[in-house]
């Protein structure tokens, strides 16, 4: 059997799609290309009930190919979601967003506001922490991380604190660590949850040719493994057809650098032979 | 009932250390042409409330700047605003960061005439400790802790709508309303400008008052400037202009909002303006941009 060959870009898209399986009708947003080509393969193949917007004001009942659209092109409109209604169904908590923090830190909080520096004159001031207080207090999130390295996953507390995590001290009053709801983080080297001991961050399962202590290397503070640690499964062959349908333009080769190979012993044996 | 005016006799009911808050979101139907009215007044220390783009970005690198209060200031394909990135680094604004639906809960308030709107937003995060002045409170209903999102009131509210008649009804064709009505809402005065100035008949036809979002009670002045988003977009009529974005980013890291401000806004009228972007042909073909 010949194993079809599948960038990092796919194998992360497909592991990222499984944080939607089983979810029902919620809203699925995914922030980014990929966190979006995600969602829209969940939604395409496990999880129809899964609901989507056009990332601008109506919610669809098919989802958008997110590349090679142009402004002419019908979508499949289902009802109007302008960023108003958005806040209604955020609040309402059936909303799972996937979403690409700049730091992560050992409590699942996260910052896109501003590195370094005084909070009064930043080292470098980023977006502001837009929507991430309320998505973490109402609803599940996950995260994906394209770069998985000490300067993502910080030591201490992130920057600045966009998002609640399971921080024992900033928990507020009448909350427990459990009415946060933070399931997968996907990176370029493995695919992690917050099922640890006391929502220790712990690896679900390596990318093919990964090691955990690779992993650990790259984090600043400690995680916690599964007990039987497996590797990411390959995208199958119709999850590999269905991202191409909805990224006609192969912009999902364009989102990590040099678009690297998903199984990196493939690349090794060929660099061998 | 004519509340017609010229951007200048507008944007001169703004003073010293007022607060504004700007309609629109990011680089989209932005009342721009308003905000370079603004930028050649000599208004200073203003607090601004916004979901920011190029508006929030020039009115802090031109000084007008006291206080900021945000969610985001972006321009979308370009993630960071360049001037607000570069005042904010060199420490010259105060901020209050808070989360989007903060801000329309502060909005609401506001608009409401009640103090505060008890949420969970925030909670837990640094929301909370970078802004002492935002307080917790208790439910008479439960045991939680709750935080007490103040009025965001407004002195007055700048906004860009797609048609309106001199009497202030105003007509929203884009998508999104974004939260311009409860913006409008919220302030004392409401300023908005429009790409079309129609007749009041023209709401009695077909559907056209289904997209009327806030009564004409609510709007104070109306500025007829037709292309008056630019740069930002005003769908379905343009979008938003990126080769001028990206100049106005480019002079942030280059010769600065003083050559950018030269070259474009003082003294410049509008109509200067737009023939040094195009005219308002170019403007409206903009294309709009695909999500």
């Amino acid at each position: 059997m010949t194993q079809q060959d599948y960038s990092l870009a796919e194998l992360m898209t497909a592991a990222a799609a499984e944080a939607f399986r089983g979810n029902g009708e919620v809203l699925a947003t995914g922030i980014g290309l990929l966190p979006r080509l995600a969602a829209s393969l969940a939604m395409k193949t496990f999880t129809p009930e899964l609901m989507m917007t056009d990332s601008q004001s109506w919610l669809l009942s098919e989802p958008n190919n997110v590349s090679g659209r142009a402004a002419s092109d019908r979508q499949a409109q289902e009802s109007w979601m302008g960023f108003s209604r958005i806040f209604d169904n955020v609040w309402s908590g059936k909303r799972h967003a996937m979403v690409g923090p700049t730091q992560v830190d050992a409590y699942g909080q996260t910052n896109i506001s501003a590195l370094g520096g005084e909070y009064t004159k930043p080292k470098i001031q980023m977006l502001g922490v837009r929507g991430f207080p309320g998505n973490s207090i109402c609803h599940a999130n996950s995260f994906f991380v394209p770069n998985h390295s000490r300067r993502v996953f910080v030591p201490g507390e992130c920057d600045v604190v966009c998002s609640i995590g399971y921080n024992p001290q900033r928990l507020p009053r009448g909350y427990s660590l459990d009415d946060i709801d933070i399931r997968l983080v996907i990176s370029n080297l493995c695919v992690m949850d917050w099922g640890g001991a006391n929502h220790q961050l712990r690896v679900v399962s390596l990318h093919p040719g990964v090691s955990f202590d690779e992993v650990q290397d790259n984090t600043s503070f400690d995680l916690a493994q599964v007990d039987n640690l497996t590797t990411t499964p390959a995208p199958t062959a119709e999850q590999m057809a269905i991202m191409a349908t909805l990224d006609p333009a192969n912009s999902r080769a364009k989102q990590l650098k040099d678009n690297p190979v998903g199984d990196r012993r493939r690349l090794e044996e060929s660099n061998n032979v | 009932m004519d509340k017609v005016r010229s951007a200048r006799e507008a944007v001169s009911a703004i003073t010293d250390g007022m607060t504004i808050g700007i309609g629109g979101w990011g680089p989209r139907r932005k009342p721009m042409a308003l905000i370079r009215e603004l930028l050649r007044s000599p208004v200073k220390d203003l607090t601004v409330v916004a979901y920011g783009g190029a508006d929030v970005g020039l009115l802090c690198a031109a000084g007008k700047v006291k206080r900021v209060i945000f969610a985001f200031v972006s321009l979308d394909f370009i993630p960071l605003e360049p001037y607000f990135r570069k005042v904010r680094e060199s420490g010259a604004i105060e901020v209050s960061e808070i989360d989007e639906g903060m801000m329309l809960l502060g909005l609401r308030a506001a608009a409401w005439g009640v103090p505060y709107i008890p949420t969970k937003i925030g909670l837990g995060t640094d929301v909370v400790r970078l802004n002492p002045q935002i307080k917790m409170v208790d439910s008479p209903y439960d045991d939680k802790e709750w935080l007490a999102m103040p009025a965001l009131k407004l002195d007055v509210a700048l906004i860009h709508v797609s048609r309106a008649d001199q009497r202030g009804v105003c007509q929203i064709d884009s998508p999104d309303v974004y939260m311009d009505d409860w913006f409008a809402r919220a302030a004392e005065t409401t300023i908005v400008s429009c790409d079309e100035l129609v007749d009041s008949a023209h709401f009695q036809q077909g559907d056209n008052a289904r997209s009327v979002f806030w009564e004409r009670n609510v709007t104070q002045m109306v500025v007829p400037i037709a292309g008056g988003a630019h740069p930002s977009s005003c769908d379905p009529l343009y979008g938003f202009d990126m080769v001028h974005f990206k100049e106005y980013a480019a002079s942030a890291s280059g010769d600065g909002i003083g050559a950018y401000l030269e070259k474009y806004v003082s003294a410049k009228d509008e109509q200067a303006y737009q023939s040094l972007v195009g005219g308002i042909d170019a403007i409206r073909a903009l294309p709009l941009p695909v999500y």
